[in-house]
């Protein structure tokens, strides 16, 4: 597990969106780090020499390129008279999802920032100081667990604490599932397997360097850490999407083909993204897109139409469709108005009873052939006539989509958007371990200093899966390597 | 047995092999009037397998076990025939150092050793039974039988049940009958409890080499409450030198420049002729031999039930595993100086007798090969090292001690570094004075012990480098900077050998000390000195520390541009202590700075969770929110702090967390 000492980070605020935002940072590193980033303004003081519980105002700054992400207050308290027990540095930003996000995410890079700077101005890569900017994300109710751990918190409130930590950890267990369906889970299998492959060589040579030799393995080794890093470099740009999809309410649009899924997204989104046809089952893929109406954020998935079909293609757009509704927070229905329902209408909201929908009753600028108790038939929820084609009956569904949110019975939790930006952590971690490696390698130090890298990427990318190291290296090295006397 | 002699010791141990040797010696030395019973005098540390001492990473314990004043390292230079440093072109954290002994040499040694040592008895004699007297209920059992009925009855039960409840060691008894007490008794079997030595079909219920098996001490121990499993290992045959064709192989010889195991001795000192071992190959014919006789192997008819060892797999084993390996190295190594016995390294076998011929015969220059002795496997009783605390006492039995291949290790280093521990604690406790555990950032030997008390083993357990998280810090070349202290505060080493080792690591913190401020501008004396040795010149000011960082200078050349230098080396005290043991030190300390620290920062993360003490009486039943294995599992180990719980398979970093706040 992690240690209790390093310094962690977290948007403290709800994520919604104005008003103002609060990025929390707690641990030893937390002043320095966050003093790598702070440029106070009027002549201030630069915040690791500012008294505890005092504030500074300034700009939060890429120390690379100097580029201003926001301007903020920071309020410094030092250690013991926190929350936490530990050093906790706040910054009041402006709130809006990217501006924390973004000042989030340079906080939690801040060491292979500096490193990769350091880096490239010099030979050797041992650099202390990177760890003194470590910072990494927090874990859900971190903070609260650090105050009770360290004796903030009375013995009452531990229960409490205890079923808030473990009813997180299982939004989260439930997210990081739901997200390694597919192909993910099994691409960071085959980089693991085949990096533990190669640290059990190693070890096995170290081992037993009269059976195995190391003769120009390095240059192998290093082909094999490049085309890796390629992989986990590609999956960290995948990432970067799925962390976008997971972050708005999930809203899914359902309807039979052509009822105008796509054209409404269009609406939503104004962009022409969607390819609209007018033939039943264009869109054959699921497409997302990220929209804010009146400040909540919604995550749209514009789904291919459901039906029964033979065509392989498009059976595989219906399936992730159906996928893609089990997941949704809330279902926007279109049912076109200009034609009588059909079976195809009929199964969808047999599928979607009991869920969370608004119906949009879409081509109201043509006739509109179905009877409203055609549809209380099958569907309780709110029918909303809009035209896309017209753009007309939007505002009415904004109203609608308001009324939900503040009556709570729309809510996002920032669990899930945590959980995507805890798996890139550890893709870009281990990135950068593998990276020391291949610097080790270029440096010519020996081979037994790589594994101590490549161990800690195995770890890392064990972390997105859910799987610890335990015994499997010794286990790889008897597995695969015949050993001993 | 009508026997009414009684004597009253101590401490007693139990087998005079690797662990029992270190045991007693540590012991004695400590003041602690101790008897060592052996099945045969003439078996005193004896190594009934490979001839050799050391190799990767168990090279490493023994180099611990000389730092803190026990007796393996000096032994090995006293009877070494040939000596190796392993890996040496590898990072110093993996050199291992590796010796050849002669085995009659190794065990006289240790026997002289053990006889003219102040308080120590050897004894020849098989114990039969430990004595073991009932005090009452452990807080363990107590909690637990609360809450399963929460009666005075369920209380009472346990109590008086013979094989439950904390319980305290009185001493041992001899198969003749005779009863020694003592306050301390340490178990160091060995292979010897219920040996059996097979192959094909022959069985041979004895210990190694037709020694005796103890037949009546796993049935004491079970009485005790101490469940005891089968665990299984083997050795290759022996074969006559002079039937050895050493043509047809490659001769492997030992360093010109030998280092020495004990710190206490220089190289030149102990510097002598050695002997060469040699390497052949198994080829294609002898593996289809060994898979034309599968059948007939103990080991795959199932007559052998005992769990062996991966690490170290009997040749047909190889053959069966990695059927795609052609041919497999084959090592031999003479078993000592006065005699012509060769041992067979990386053929040791279970099958029968004329399959062995038929399958050493046909490895190059064996083709005439006259064994002397069969390769044999050998099963043998052990116990579970999940019962004992890490100073090695069993958790419910005060004073009774296990160390060795009775915990479910193998190897002559580990038993060795285990008996001292154990026999470490078993004289501080009857001292009364505090316990020593030796964490897995200080020493192999604390990666070593917590390993067999925390994670539950299914073979032999073997020391590995890879086994050790901080491996970097804990090189073979620094066990003494490690150790030493803590040797010459537990009484092992003495006040002058302690005074030596403090004037070397102050000289090696003077000069890394004077090296790191001392700055060397880039003027022109310096540019043409790094353009001689092919080293970029410099564009600002650095400290000669950081040039000796690069890889292609070092303590020694950068003395040309080291003005103080020879002043320095006019000292008395420079004079006195440097040697290339400090200068090493002080290359590898400033070359591997970096990695160095970014080590001792793990370490520190390491020590916040250590530092963690979970309480004795604590009930994971009363800890919500575990899962049920973690729960089951933390019930049968009973951590002593946070960061041995997370090293628990089946304890996830979840289950950790819920613990934490549940101490809190």
């Amino acid at each position: 597990m992690t240690g209790m000492t390093d310094t962690i980070a977290a948007i403290a605020t709800g994520m919604n969106q104005g008003g103002i935002g609060v990025i929390r940072v707690s641990g030893n590193n937390a002043i320095l780090a966050v003093n790598k980033i702070f440029i106070p303004k009027r002549n201030g003081k630069e915040i690791n020499k500012l008294d505890s519980y005092t504030a500074a105002y300034g700009n939060i700054v890429n120390p690379i390129d100097n580029d201003i992400i926001d301007e903020v207050i920071v309020l410094v308290m030092k250690a013991p008279h926190t929350y936490t027990k530990e050093d906790v540095v706040e910054i009041d930003c402006h709130g809006g999802m990217q501006v924390m996000r973004d000042i989030l995410h340079l906080l939690i890079n801040l060491n292979n920032i500096i490193s990769k700077e350091v880096n490239n101005n010099r030979l050797n890569n041992n650099n202390v100081e990177d760890e003194l900017l470590r910072v990494r994300l927090a874990k859900p109710g971190e903070f609260t667990e650090r105050a009770f751990l360290n004796g903030r918190i009375d013995l009452s409130q531990a229960e409490s604490v205890m079923d808030l930590i473990s009813a997180k950890s299982e939004i989260a267990a439930k997210t990081a599932l739901s997200q390694l369906k597919g192909n993910l889970k099994n691409k960071i299998t085959d980089i693991r397997k085949e990096l533990i492959h190669n640290i059990a060589f190693i070890e096995s040579a170290l081992d037993d360097p009269e059976h195995y030799s190391l003769d120009g393995f390095s240059d192998k080794l290093k082909d094999i850490l490049n085309d890796k890093l390629n992989s986990i470099d590609h999956l960290i740009e995948t990432a970067d999407n799925g962390k976008m999809m997971k972050e708005g309410i999930r809203t899914v649009i359902l309807g039979k083909p052509n009822a105008g899924k796509s054209s409404i997204l269009n609406v939503l989104t104004g962009k022409d993204r969607a390819i609209v046809t007018d033939v039943a089952g264009t869109t054959r893929d699921t497409l997302e897109e990220f929209v804010s109406i009146n400040g909540i954020p919604l995550n749209i998935i514009d789904t291919a139409g459901i039906r029964e079909t033979d065509d392989v293609v498009e059976k595989i757009g219906v399936d992730k469709s159906l996928s893609a509704m089990e997941e949704a927070d809330l279902i926007l229905y279109i049912i076109d108005s200009s034609v009588p329902l059909d079976q195809n209408d009929i199964q969808i909201m047999e599928k979607i009873k009991d869920r969370q929908v608004i119906i949009l009753s879409n081509k109201s600028d043509l006739d509109n052939v179905i009877n409203e108790k055609d549809i209380r038939k099958y569907l309780d929820s709110k029918i909303i006539e809009i035209s896309a084609k017209e753009q007309s009956g939007f505002e009415t569904f904004y109203e609608e989509l308001n009324n939900l949110f503040f009556k709570g019975r729309l809510s996002y939790n920032d669990e899930i958007y945590i959980t995507n930006e805890r798996h890139k952590a550890a893709l870009v971690s281990s990135a950068v371990s593998i990276k020391n490696a291949i610097t080790s390698i270029d440096d010519g130090m020996p081979e037994d200093f790589y594994t101590i890298d490549l161990m800690s990427a195995y770890e890392q990318l064990g972390f997105i899966i859910g799987e610890s190291v335990e015994d499997d290296l010794v286990d790889t090295i008897f597995r695969e390597f015949c050993m001993g006397k | 047995m009508n026997n009414n002699l009684e004597e009253t010791y101590d401490a007693v141990v139990i087998g005079a092999g690797h662990a029992g040797c270190e045991a007693a010696l540590a012991l004695a030395r400590m003041g602690i009037e101790t008897i060592i019973f052996t099945v045969s005098m003439d078996s005193v540390a004896m190594m009934p397998c490979n001839p050799n001492i050391g190799g990767s990473s168990k090279g490493h314990l023994v180099r611990e076990i000389d730092a803190l004043g026990g007796e393996m390292g000096k032994n090995i230079d006293k009877t070494y025939i040939q000596s190796k440093m392993l890996n040496r072109s590898k990072g110093p954290a993996v050199h291992s150092l590796r010796a050849q002994a002669d085995k009659v040499e190794y065990t006289k040694q240790m026997r002289i050793t053990m006889q003219n040592t102040e308080h120590l008895t050897l004894r020849q004699a098989e114990v039969a039974e430990i004595i073991v007297e009932n005090i009452g209920v452990s807080e363990n059992e107590y909690v637990q039988a609360n809450n399963e009925l929460s009666t005075d009855n369920n209380l009472s039960a346990v109590k008086n049940n013979s094989s439950t409840g904390k319980k305290i060691v009185r001493g041992v008894r001899t198969k003749s009958g005779a009863t020694y007490y003592a306050k301390a008794v340490i178990i160091c079997t060995g292979v010897y409890l219920n040996a059996r030595c097979i192959y094909g079909d022959v069985v041979n219920h004895t210990g190694p080499n037709g020694l005796s098996a103890a037949t009546f001490l796993s049935d004491s121990l079970e009485k005790s409450g101490i469940p005891v499993r089968r665990f299984k290992t083997g050795t290759p045959a022996r074969i006559d030198k002079r039937s050895i064709d050493f043509s047809k192989m490659e001769e492997q010889f030992g360093d010109e420049d030998i280092t020495p195991f004990s710190f206490t001795n220089r190289a030149e000192d102990i510097k002598r002729d050695q002997i060469s071992c040699w390497l052949t190959y198994t080829n294609e014919t002898t593996h289809e031999i060994i898979r034309n006789n599968i059948d007939r192997s103990p080991l795959f008819s199932g007559a052998i039930e005992g769990t062996g060892p991966r690490y170290c797999p009997s040749i047909e084993d190889k053959v069966m595993k990695f059927a795609d390996k052609n041919r497999h190295q084959v090592f031999i190594e003479p078993e000592g100086e006065f005699t012509n016995e060769m041992y067979i390294g990386g053929m040791s076998s279970s099958l029968p007798e004329d399959v062995q011929y038929a399958m050493y015969r046909s490895v190059p220059g064996l083709e005439n090969a006259k064994i002397v002795r069969n390769a044999y496997a050998i099963e043998y009783d052990c116990i579970s090292a999940l019962m004992l605390n890490h100073t090695l006492e069993f958790k419910d039995i005060d004073g009774l001690y296990s160390a060795g291949q009775m915990n479910g290790s193998s190897g002559y280093e580990e038993a060795g570094a285990q008996g001292l521990m154990a026999g470490i604690n078993a004289g501080r406790k009857i001292q009364g004075k505090e316990e020593i555990v030796l964490d897995r950032s200080q020493a192999y030997i604390g990666v070593l012990i917590d390993d067999l008390v925390t994670k539950e083993t299914r073979e032999p357990y073997r020391m590995m480098t890879s086994r050790a998280e901080y491996r970097l810090l804990l090189r073979q070349d620094n066990a003494d900077l490690r150790l030493t202290d803590l040797g010459h505060e537990i009484g092992l080493i003495s006040d002058e050998r302690y005074e030596k080792f403090c004037s070397k690591r102050k000289l090696i913190n003077n000069e890394i000390n004077r090296l790191s401020e001392t700055m060397v501008g880039a003027n022109k004396k310096i540019q043409h000195f790094l353009e001689e040795h092919n080293s970029t010149t410099l564009k600002t000011a650095a400290s000669l520390a950081d040039l000796i960082k690069r890889p292609e200078l070092d303590y020694i050349c950068v003395e040309e541009i080291d003005n103080e230098r020879a002043l320095i080396k006019e000292e008395a005290f420079y004079k006195e202590n440097i040697s290339k043991e400090v200068i090493d030190q002080i290359n590898i300390e400033i070359k591997y700075d970096g990695y160095i620290k970014r080590q001792r920062m793990q370490v520190d993360h390491f020590k916040k969770l250590e530092g963690k003490r979970i309480p004795k009486d604590i009930n994971y039943d009363d800890v919500k929110n575990l899962r049920k294995e973690a729960r089951q599992k933390l019930n049968e180990i009973r951590p002593e702090n946070i960061g041995q719980a997370s090293r628990i398979s089946g304890v996830s970093p979840a289950d950790i967390s819920v613990l934490l706040i549940y101490l809190k």
